[in-house]
């Protein structure tokens, strides 16, 4: 039997898309620098072509995966006949090659859209820009082909795959991946522009309004990929908390809080001229730490409740690939920055100040991860032994640095640029300050115990949702609200939802481990769960043991909810599958432990209040990206 | 207010954000570290008294007995043996013979009261730790 020649196909697009990437990435940029058209009008073609080569590349990679050709060594690591197709398809980026091919693509995907949609800009920034994108893809290639190449043979073919991580066969593994790389990667295109500005020297407010929707669509991608993961470790891990502090969290979560920052930063930048310095030097911070992030995952450095490949050698690839980033970009920053300072004068009492103290937090905020992230490994180079570091150390430090941020955000909209005055301040803000007052003292008292924190969490929520209401109210009142102003809200208020769910689940929540047989109940948050019975099941590629449990309120049943125990076929794993009754107001959570004797069953049953409006508010502040990305003076410019 | 105060209140202000912030962190580092200890280290006393730690190793075939819902097994690195016990339900990839790291306190008799249980997320996949711990336990016993 001869071998298909479809892989190799794959591999070849790969090679020919390096070489394409050089051309974007020195070409334009020289041509640029020394004035030479005829090598910066190379950098539009050349992005497209690489963005068709990578689709070429990936939709062979997928083929492979959807036709078994088990004699890829990567298809027969990740896949099997039995698997069902669409996590065959999501499997392509279930391990390390596929899921760095796709963060390639991806990035030629933003790239490809850069160039599709900046007809109206200067061919200089344009060429720029793509061709800093184009190193990027560069280095990310080498890396591919040289220590990951997801279309290495596997000769003799296998018989049949071996298996995707029973964990990774659910929905959330073809959605969260590809969402979470298009905004770590989507920082590429601010990057890009920031790189640019610094090579031209022109850092002025057009250049902040064309990064600053490419920022915004990154950074929509990136909260609901990270929104996405927490929710998808909430019900398949079979743990039921929403998040970890597990160092690839944290990876995806920095960039995500620089990013927070740059989108304020850049506010400024477009509308007073201000804080250019600090906004470039935030863009590559955000890009810099997505490839940390893309270090820190795909290393094999941690210790983390993910399992990885470890090779060191693609360890020692990205960290050379990283310092060169990031090294040069610095470099470049020391050389180019504007000399003047933060530039636009404001008073100390202003919208810029407001900003400006909340970015110092966000940044603080975010170097606090960094070091809880690297310091085991820091101790672990230098032979100092072994630890850990845990939730209890990032709740200690992050949340007492993101009190001021929520203050200072519900503040920040009512604050004039320039100047404002202070009384005017709290003659508009006294009224939230009394809704936030009550709501901080009464819900705890309706909702069960009080505690200071508690208390503060709901002072903080309420304290942002008044003062969101009032101003939506102010402003419909003088004329219809921009969309820019509607999704800044929206944002705003999303971060109290969120933060109210975090609160509620934070203190209300019962969680309890019992033993259970047929006929037994238990009684959590005012419900009563009672076991019915467990059998065994056949599901399409696994064998499972089924409970069923009802859920009662005052003794009416309400659901029934139906955990299981799966064994996969392929795989001596057995996996946990929870089942959530999901309420605006509560989830209820069960799953099967071990059987015990007599027919029963450990048992985790948990009531969790107010748990989805932890995602309601990250979809929330989503959907306040998307108002401000189309916003009428971006849509203006793209008709051009 | 001069622009040379406002940018030296600035840099106050950022200063003493800074200290806050490092103030916080180090009292949190100092207080929330787990330390690995292998098995032979736990035996031979060098376990922190008084404060959480981890174990890494290998969970011993045969030394699992469950009573209810507290669970008692057998954590080694193939020369020395910690009794651990642990109350509620262990992961998916809890296994006999399969590597695994707990996190808790020693009791009074020397057993090992396990706050957490952990296990990895992939059946071929063995926590650093514990591999670690095996493997200074062999060179221990070699010399």
């Amino acid at each position: 039997m001869g071998y298909s020649m479809i892989p190799e196909i794959g591999h070849f697009a790969l090679i020919l898309a390096l070489c394409v990437s050089i051309i974007q990435g020195v070409l334009p940029l020289v041509g640029a620098q020394q004035g030479r058209r005829e090598w910066l009008v190379l950098a539009r073609p050349a992005t497209q072509i690489s963005f068709v080569l990578l689709v070429i590349s990936f939709g062979v990679l997928t083929w492979c995966f959807y036709s078994n050709d088990f004699s890829v060594l990567y298809v027969a690591e990740h896949s099997n006949a039995q698997l069902p197709t669409v996590y065959r398809i999501g499997a392509v980026w279930g391990g390390h090659e596929g899921s760095l091919l796709l963060w390639i693509l991806l990035l030629t995907g933003w790239a490809f859209a850069v160039a599709q949609l900046s007809k109206a800009l200067d061919e200089f920034m344009v060429a720029r820009v793509l061709g800093v994108l184009g190193l990027v893809a560069t280095g990310l290639l080498l890396f591919v082909l040289t220590t990951s190449n997801p279309f290495e043979r596997l000769l003799p073919a296998a018989q049949d795959g071996r298996s995707l991580n029973p964990l990774l066969q659910d929905p959330g593994l073809v959605f969260h991946p590809p969402m979470l790389y298009m905004g770590y990667v989507g920082f590429s295109v601010a990057f890009a522009f920031a790189i640019a500005s610094l090579l031209s020297g022109k850092l002025d407010a057009a250049w902040a309004r064309w990064s600053r929707p490419w920022t915004t669509v990154a950074w929509i991608f990136l909260t609901l990929g990270i929104a996405l993961g927490s929710y998808w470790a909430y019900y398949e891990l079979g743990w039921g908390g929403w998040w970890f502090w597990d160092p690839v969290e944290n990876a995806s979560f920095m960039p995500w809080l620089i990013g927070t920052a740059l989108l304020h930063s850049l506010a400024v930048t477009e509308k007073r001229g201000g804080f250019k310095n600090w906004t470039v030097l935030l863009a590559i911070i955000a890009f810099s730490m997505s490839l940390l992030g893309t270090f820190l995952v795909r290393s094999g450095v941690l210790t983390s409740v993910h399992a990885f490949a470890t090779d060191p050698r693609r360890g020692i690839f990205i960290l050379i690939l990283l310092s060169l980033v990031v090294g040069s970009s610095l470099f470049l920053y020391a050389l180019r920055a504007p000399k003047s300072t933060l530039g636009g004068t404001f008073s100390l009492m202003s919208r810029e100040t407001l900003i400006l103290l909340g970015n110092v937090f966000l940044v603080v905020a975010s170097g606090s991860v960094l070091l809880g992230t690297l310091y085991p490994l820091l101790i672990d180079a230098l032979n100092l032994g072994k630890i850990s570091v845990g939730p209890p150390y990032f709740n200690a430090v992050f949340v007492p640095i993101m009190v001021p941020v929520l203050f200072l955000l519900a503040i920040g909209p009512w604050a004039n640029w320039k100047s404002t005055n202070l009384k005017t301040l709290v003659q508009r803000l006294w009224v939230v300050a009394v809704i936030a007052l009550v709501a901080a003292i009464l819900i705890p008292q309706v909702m069960g115990e009080f505690t200071i924190l508690t208390a503060l969490g709901f002072l903080l929520a309420f304290w942002i949702i008044a003062s969101g209401v009032l101003q939506i109210i102010k402003q419909f009142k003088a004329g219809k609200p921009t969309r820019s102003f509607i999704g800044m809200q929206l944002g705003h208020v999303g971060i109290a939802v969120f933060v109210i769910g975090v609160t509620m689940v934070g203190a209300y929540q019962e969680e309890k481990d019992v033993r259970m047989a047929p006929g037994d109940s238990v009684s959590v948050g005012g419900y009563q769960i009672q076991m019915v019975d467990v059998r065994p099941t056949q599901g399409p590629n696994y064998q499972a043991t089924r409970g069923t449990f009802e859920v009662l309120r005052h003794g009416i049943a309400q659901d029934a909810l139906y955990p299981e125990k799966r064994n996969y076929d392929s795989s001596t794993m057995p996996m946990t599958e929870a089942a959530i009754n999901s309420g605006l107001t509560r989830d209820i959570y069960v799953s099967l432990g071990e059987p015990l004797d007599g027919g029963a069953w450990a048992v985790r049953v948990y009531y969790k209040p107010f748990v989805m409006w932890i995602w309601g508010g990250c979809l929330l502040m989503a959907l306040g990206g998307l108002f401000a990305v189309l916003d009428k003076r971006y849509r203006l410019r793209l008709k051009k | 207010m001069k622009p040379r105060h406002k940018r030296a209140l600035m840099i106050v202000g950022a200063l003493a954000t800074l200290a806050i912030a490092a103030v916080l962190i180090l009292n949190a580092l100092n207080s929330n570290i787990a330390l690995y200890v292998t098995p032979s280290d736990v035996v031979a006393g060098k376990a922190p008294k008084g404060q959480a730690f981890r174990i890494g190793g290998l969970v011993k075939d045969g030394s699992l007995k469950r009573d209810e819902l507290v669970v008692h097994f057998i954590i080694t690195d193939l020369v020395k043996e910690i009794p651990v016990s642990y109350k509620g339900i262990l992961p998916d990839l809890f296994k006999e013979g399969k590597g695994a790291v707990v996190q808790g306190k020693l009791d009074t008799d020397g057993q090992f009261v396990a706050s957490e249980v952990l296990a990895k997320h992939d059946e071929n996949y063995m926590p650093p730790e514990a591999k670690q711990a095996l493997e200074q336990a062999q060179k221990n016993g070699a010399k």
